[in-house]
């Protein structure tokens, strides 16, 4: 090994900084899944019948199918009746109503991670719904947005308030049968987000979400659904973390985008789960199906994520882009360290006329991180003029990760145009040591070069999330770059 | 300020430098030249502190400091500047967020507060001015798609910026033409002060027409053969580099 490597390791062999337990009253479904249990989650959260059913069918539809095999990410079986499908932190009453109510050491989990509501409510302006494990602890901001008409509130709490709206968009996009994940959310999931915005309105804040998986041998299923009716502008940051522990943990969420006519939604994702000690031990396993339907003319759906954490990391946001002039773009950076796996992507599935879709992935290997990039772009039969331009660049710091690029490409029209470029490169010597010619540390090179490599995708990133990325980027890296 | 004493250096168990003694002082403008594969780069790497490099022998006082047990980041920050041969770039970091970042960094080692934007803004407009590197320059990657002349003033404009007290200056003047050459030349020059030290390493004798040098050293198969001042340059140049290692090997 180099010396260059070997102070790459070093680098690499940082801390996770999200992974206290926080130490409050749950209340636990026992482990297992049956029709028993989901029926306990549907009863906890006095559902209507018809969602009741709707569970029912995703899980028997579920129990046919089988896990997926084809990413290339390995690990052990999971035991899906050794997990609990539902936790939720015991509070007094019912509900917490506002965040005065909320428990403080909850309150306290998210100031350590740098999220204190209180303060985000006051200074930065961002609405935050924050789910904690299985339920939904506050929703701040809710009554200026009710103001334009904006619906902001958890999953459950739509169910009751806006059942017409739920019964009218869940699973419109992402069938109960669509993969064996998504099935298994479908029949569990347990809180979530949901958004609306009516017609013509422009969000006047960005919306977000932050998750946190906290109580052990538990499985997150969150749901997340947006709906942005014609005209209408929203975006939209979900953030997840979740706590050290030696067995992993599973997360296996649903986001369902629609886009009316002329509606814009923009979804970031900065994604710090737990990824595993730098043995590979623990770690989340982050199964998740998220897509956009481009429903309207002239609509829009773009997703931004920055993916640092999880064990393993199996997502593909997607766009179907079935509004003529219709715009879907996927710009990503994952970043793989240690033991981390990660199999990513995007689906542009272009149905309507001169349909657009950018892609930028860009993906940093380092340690023993493997990392793929799978995309597919379709132009059907339909799609005339349809367009795509996809570019892939893997960064690889050190001798021992790899970077794979999978694209896959169905064209059935002959007047659309797709543009394929890639590249792989390696954080070099040379580099490194003009940075530290100049003055800077190797770690602050290191976080520079890759910052550096990713700005493309960091620049689409709301401006104080970039800031966050950046530096999670950096703290990730610490002892991975290669 | 800058004293070499017996260093031998190998590369690979290879001996490239053979025993160099050097001695420059504050305020003074040295000259190494020699033909290729003479050490000469091998020497800049080594003072800058790049892996690789094996020292087997002798020992380099900067300021009277160990200047070898330094880490690379640590030199650059009591004062030792490389200018580089050839630049890496480094894709979607902008120049000015790089020297800025460097710069900080440099400050705080020795303990000044850190530029605020504005007053960083000021300083860079002053020295790029000093090498006329256009604004725009300024505001890309680091050195990413820089034509071979315009790395070389970037060089010299970060070293405007971050006033060294040690320049090593590694065949700055190699793939520019005479325009620039004497642009790069204008900006070293209006750098040379009494508490600055330069070592200006070079191949031809044309940059020394316009950087004067205190003292020229000709450098050989690892080992200084000659010693003196800017007259030697004009003999090598006449004479070229075999009539020295002709008499060496006699």
């Amino acid at each position: 090994m180099s010396a260059a490597t070997e102070q790459i390791d070093d680098l690499l062999q940082r801390r996770y900084g999200a992974g206290f337990i926080t130490d409050i009253e749950q209340e636990y479904a026992p482990p297992g899944l049956s029709e028993e249990i989901v029926a306990f989650i549907s009863t906890k959260k006095q559902e209507p019948e018809w969602l009741l059913q709707w569970r029912l069918k995703a899980y028997r539809r579920w129990l046919e199918m089988k896990e997926p095999t084809w990413a290339k990410v390995s690990y052990p079986k999971i035991d899906y009746q050794d997990i609990c499908y539902y936790a939720a932190p015991k509070s007094k009453d019912d509900a917490p109503k506002s965040l005065d109510e909320v428990d403080p050491e909850l309150l306290a989990t998210y100031e350590k991670l740098g999220i204190p509501l209180h303060e985000r409510e006051i200074l930065a302006g961002v609405a935050v719904d924050a789910v904690f494990d299985s339920v939904s602890v506050a929703t701040t901001f809710r009554e200026k947005l009710s103001e334009f008409g904006v619906i902001f509130m958890s999953f459950s709490e739509a169910v009751q308030n806006h059942p017409d709206l739920i019964k009218k968009y869940l699973g419109s996009v992402v069938p109960v049968s669509d993969n064996f994940f998504a099935a298994l959310n479908s029949a569990v999931f347990s809180d979530g987000s949901f958004v609306y915005i009516p017609k013509g309105v422009r969000c006047p804040m960005e919306l977000s979400t932050y998750f946190r998986i906290n109580a052990a041998k538990t499985g997150q299923f969150e749901r997340t659904l947006i709906v942005a009716d014609e005209g209408s502008h929203v975006s939209y940051l979900e953030g997840c973390t979740a706590p050290m522990r030696d067995e992993n943990q599973l997360h296996a969420a649903v986001v369902e985008l629609i886009a009316h006519k002329d509606a814009q939604i923009k979804y970031s994702t900065v994604q710090n789960w737990y990824p595993g000690d730098e043995n590979g031990k623990g770690g989340i396993f982050n199964f998740v199906t998220k897509r956009g339907l481009c429903e309207g003319e002239r609509s829009k759906i773009s997703w931004t994520q920055v993916e640092t954490g999880s064990a393993i990391t199996w997502k593909y946001p997607s766009c179907i882009l079935k509004g003529d002039h219709s715009i879907g773009e996927f710009y990503s950076v994952a970043l793989s360290n240690h033991h981390q796996q990660a199999d990513t992507g995007t689906k542009m599935i272009h149905l309507g006329k001169h349909t657009k879709s950018t892609i930028i992935s860009k993906g940093i290997s380092a340690g023993h991180g493997q990392q793929t990039y799978r995309g597919g772009v379709k132009f059907s039969r339909g799609a005339t003029n349809a367009r795509n331009y996809t570019q892939c660049d893997s960064l690889l710091i050190g001798d021992k990760c790899g970077a794979h690029t999978v694209p896959y490409v169905d064209v059935r029209n002959s007047s659309s145009k797709l543009e394929h470029e890639a590249t792989t490169s390696r954080i070099g010597d040379d580099q490194l040591f003009y940075c530290r010619q100049r003055g800077l540390s190797e770690e602050e090179a290191v976080s520079l070069i890759v910052n550096g490599f990713a700005k493309q995708v960091l620049k689409e990133l709301p401006m104080e999330f970039a800031v966050e990325a950046q530096k999670l980027l950096g703290v990730s890296l610490e002892g991975a770059v290669g | 300020m800058l004293k070499i004493e017996d260093l031998h250096v190998s590369v690979d168990r290879t001996p490239i430098l053979k025993g160099i003694n050097l001695s420059i002082d504050a305020g003074q403008v040295h000259a190494i030249m020699g033909p290729n594969g003479s050490g000469k780069s091998t020497l800049a790497y080594v003072l800058a502190g790049r892996d690789g490099y094996e020292v087997t022998k002798g020992r380099v006082l900067y300021k009277g400091k160990d200047l070898l047990e330094m880490a690379p980041e640590l030199r650059a920050a009591e004062g030792v500047f490389l200018g580089f041969q050839y630049p890496v770039a480094i894709p979607g970091v902008s120049n000015m967020y790089f020297l800025k970042a460097a710069l900080n960094a440099i400050r705080k080692h020795r303990g000044q507060e850190p530029l605020d934007a504005i007053d960083f803004m000021k300083l860079s407009k002053e020295k790029a001015a000093l090498v006329q590197l256009p604004d725009e320059l300024t505001k890309r990657a680091v050195n990413e798609g820089f034509s071979g002349g315009e790395k070389k003033r970037n060089e010299i404009f970060q070293m405007a910026m971050l006033e060294p007290t040690l320049a090593v200056l590694d065949e700055t003047d190699s793939g520019l033409d005479i325009d620039a050459l004497k642009v790069v030349a204008e900006g070293v020059n209006a750098l040379r002060g009494p508490d600055r030290a330069m070592l200006v390493i070079t191949h031809y004798q044309r940059l020394l027409d316009y950087i004067e040098p205190d003292r020229v050293h000709v450098l050989a198969g690892g080992r200084i053969l000659r010693s003196g001042d800017k007259t030697l340059a004009k003999e090598l140049e006449q004479k070229g580099y075999g009539w020295l290692t002709e008499a060496e090997a006699a």
